[in-house]
């Protein structure tokens, strides 16, 4: 086995070749599977996708780096599943272009923190959350209150989804910019549209509480509503779900 | 310090700095909407910069053909000076976010300044900041020294070092104006990934070009870690970064993948980062320095030679770990744990091999502090990586994943292993890139050593503590069978221990301050005092006929 090494370590391009096979070999193994294995992620027929104004809202998320502090996958531990709901199930992310499990929790997970709180509750806590907690170590976001949502690219926004695989239809990619404003002003006439294509039980809503204004803030609340929320798989018993 | 480009080479600099330019204007004009313009135009600027140095040394008369007969080094100071420039901005940013879990509102009411923006500006400045520029700068030097050859050329090493940079600067100011894919250590997007794969196919192509013409039969071992860290972390970077972007005018792409497959996806890149951009190249640079430093040969060619190839082949499975208990199948999470444990064979094959080449040169590790960075370097690759594969075991994982326990692992390495070892050989290479008998004040590396030393140890004591007492509160229960703490009790918790994680911090950025004012002083009052020594000269052409065996 030297012998050989002390042969090769005198050819570079073997030393290159040999380097790529040997360090190819586990990624292989363990991520080509599962593309291909079908229990891998398990069906769920009433996942939704995202609306326009929560894709935007989940851009924010990203943007501002939340993942750094917050998780969103609940481990299948007990004291896990008693702190913040039923564990995390693979179709639950399978929208996620990238997914945003995280892996650290400065903050608490957030997989479950749709419908936790009120809408006012998270205005308030983004723009100062030592109003809300004093303790808190959150950064505050205040300026999301004021920078207007931009919209007018929503559409390349869900073709681009399409393109990586999320069933945007057309009717939603030319719709895309009115359902995001429809979706947090309720009683505009854009509003009907929006649980149309997105079902009937879409939070539409005037999230940050000014229905005339799409800002950034009616964005990440109108996403953070939703976490947990796209099926209801991970709620049922787990026979109904596994098949 | 261009001097030495050829006439030819100050033409072919220009074109590509225009072709550079002109991508930048387009972006510029494409991205006016998105923030994807304001980094055309940093890259306009960026081109600018270049173009004027170019012309600015046009006319300068060629270099003769004697420069042929020495190492080409330039391009290994600059690097030098550049990795110590993004120690302190990516320590700096480093602390100061520290400072924002104690004090969250010591920044300004603005995107740029929060914690999640500037987490990864601390996180990119340090290991692609701080330890690219340090491995490509000591890579150069090594490559050089190991194979006697000179570089092929004088413009590829320039546009390596530069182009890299540039990728740093545009990732460190994307996040800070929102620009990030989110990827952990990947954050850049996906232009900025585009621009690196150029960059790292050129600084491939330097490489396999030098060794094709390497004086030496065979490929010194620091050259194999050197190669692995190219070669591995253009694969990941390729197959990780894979997105499709909204359009040509926006700065936002979306991941090829998604969910679990991404998750896995990430964690292979992710750790794998860790493995061949934090370990392998770092391995490379503590096979060359280490040795000469104490002055003993290797300990073993055999245990290099098991510990290399052991760390190339198990590491590359290793990264599902960090999904333990979540929605990844177990087979793959147990892979990984396998897999992880098996690692620690390997790692502990090469901190034995570098410990034991110090015998007989343990009063060198007393009385030097350069050669005891790396000493204590090797100690805590030895620590971290018994630590890491502890850490993979699924029952400690469920403790300690998503807690300060995994920060405090990381900068274990960070700290106590990447950067003693780039001070370590930092501090050997700047007297004789600058051909100095020693650096300005050894005094100076002493207390760069103990300051870093003693903020290493207080941000891990600090992490160790605040990490296991989160991971128990989160699980402990009251005898009625509830969860005996909220998580802002377990927040309340950290506080103590976040001050002293932000002090342990500072002290290692005020050594890091105190090696900068060192090596510019070193530099300052270089008065070439030795002259070249013949030894350290690439082999001349004949000595190619004195090789028939290969």
């Amino acid at each position: 086995m030297f012998g050989l090494h002390y042969r090769l370590e005198r050819k570079a391009i073997g030393l290159v070749l040999a380097i790529i096979i040997v360090s190819s070999i586990g990624g292989l193994v363990e991520i080509a599977p599962l593309f291909t294995i079908h229990q891998t992620v398990e069906d769920a027929p009433d996942m939704r996708v995202y609306t326009p104004l929560e894709l935007s809202g989940r851009n924010i998320y990203i943007r501002e780096g939340c993942y750094a502090c917050h998780s969103q996958m609940i481990r299948t531990l007990r004291d896990e599943v008693e702190r913040y709901g039923p564990y995390s199930l693979a179709v639950e992310s399978k929208y996620d272009h990238p997914m945003l499990w995280g892996s650290k929790r400065t903050g608490p997970d957030l997989a479950r923190i749709g419908g936790k709180y009120s809408d006012d509750w998270h205005v308030a806590h983004l723009n100062n959350p030592r109003d809300v907690m004093s303790v808190s170590v959150m950064p505050a976001y205040a300026w999301l209150s004021r920078t207007a949502l931009r919209t007018d690219d929503m559409g390349l926004q869900l073709k681009a989804q399409r393109a990586v695989g999320v069933p945007y239809t057309d009717d939603m990619i030319a719709n895309a910019t009115s359902d995001a404003y429809g979706q947090a002003s309720p009683d505009s006439p854009f509003a009907e549209g929006v649980t149309k294509r997105y079902g009937k039980a879409t939070n539409v809503r005037a999230f940050d509480g000014k229905p005339n204004d799409l800002t950034e803030m009616d964005a990440l609340v109108a996403y953070l509503q939703i976490l947990g929320k796209l099926t209801e798989a991970p709620y049922k018993p787990v026979a109904e779900v596994a098949r | 310090m261009l001097g030495q480009l050829t006439k030819n080479e100050r033409q072919l600099a220009l074109v590509i700095l225009l072709a550079v330019g002109l991508w930048g204007l387009v972006f510029g004009v494409a991205g006016k909407d998105d923030p994807l313009g304001a980094h055309g135009w940093i890259i306009v600027l960026a081109a600018l910069a270049g173009i004027f140095k170019i012309i600015s040394i046009y006319y300068d008369p060629e270099p003769s053909d004697d420069r042929l007969s020495s190492y080409y080094d330039d391009p290994t100071k600059l690097g030098i000076i550049l990795a110590m420039v993004w120690a302190v901005i990516g320590l700096f940013v480093g602390d100061w976010v520290a400072w924002l879990l104690v004090k969250p509102d010591l920044t300004f009411d603005a995107g740029w300044s929060s914690f999640g923006r500037l987490r990864p500006v601390h996180t990119t400045g340090v290991i692609f900041g701080f330890g690219g520029n340090a491995l490509i700068a000591t890579s150069f030097y090594v490559l050089q020294r190991t194979s006697r050859a000179r570089l092929p050329d004088q413009l590829s090493p320039w546009f390596v070092l530069m182009g890299y940079n540039l990728f740093v600067i545009l990732a460190v100011t994307g996040y800070m104006m929102g620009i990030t894919q989110s990827k952990e250590y990947a954050e850049p997007e996906w232009y900025a990934d585009l621009w690196l794969v150029i960059v790292w196919v050129t600084y491939f192509g330097i490489y396999l070009r030098t060794l094709m013409r390497r004086k030496e039969p065979h490929i010194y071992v620091a050259n194999w870690y050197y190669m692995a860290f190219i070669l591995v972390v253009a694969v990941l970077h390729i197959v990780n970064n894979l997105a499709v972007p909204v359009s040509l005018g926006h700065a936002k792409s979306y991941s090829l993948f998604s969910g679990v497959q991404d998750a896995m996806t990430e964690w292979w890149y992710g750790h794998n980062a860790v493995a061949f951009f934090l370990t392998s190249g770092f391995l490379g640079m503590m096979y060359y320095y280490l040795p000469i430093r104490a002055g003993r040969p290797i300990f073993s060619y055999r245990l290099s030679i098991i510990s290399f190839w052991g760390i190339t082949f198990f590491y590359m499975w290793a990264g599902s770990h960090h999904l333990h208990y979540t929605a990844l199948p177990q087979w793959v999470q147990t892979l990984g744990m396998t897999f992880s444990l098996m690692l620690l064979v390997p790692s502990w094959a090469s901190a034995t091999n570098a410990l034991l080449t110090l015998n007989g040169a343990w009063h060198k590790v007393r009385d030097d502090a350069t050669l005891r960075f790396m000493m204590v370097a090797a100690v805590f690759y030895g620590l971290t990586t018994f630590e890491g594969s502890f850490l993979a075991i699924r029952s400690v994982n469920s403790l300690s994943h998503y807690t300060d326990w995994t920060v405090g692992h990381v900068h274990a390495g960070a700290l106590g292993w990447v950067a003693m070892i780039t001070f370590g050989s930092i501090y050997a290479s700047v007297p004789w890139l600058w051909k100095q008998k020693s650096m300005y004040s050894p005094k100076l590396v002493e207390v760069h050593f103990w300051l870093a030393v003693a903020g290493t140890i207080v941000y891990v004591f600090a992490m160790w503590n605040s990490g296991i007492i989160q991971g128990l509160m989160w699980r402990t229960y009251t005898e009625n069978g509830t969860l005996a703490y909220s998580f802002v009790d377990s927040l309340i918790a950290m506080h103590p221990y976040y001050i002293a994680r932000a002090v342990g911090g500072l002290l290692f950025l005020l050594g890091a301050l105190v090696g900068c004012y060192n090596i510019w002083m070193t530099i300052k009052t270089a008065t070439h005092v030795i002259p070249e020594s013949a030894a350290d000269r690439p082999a001349v052409a004949p000595a190619a006929a004195l090789q028939p065996g290969e």
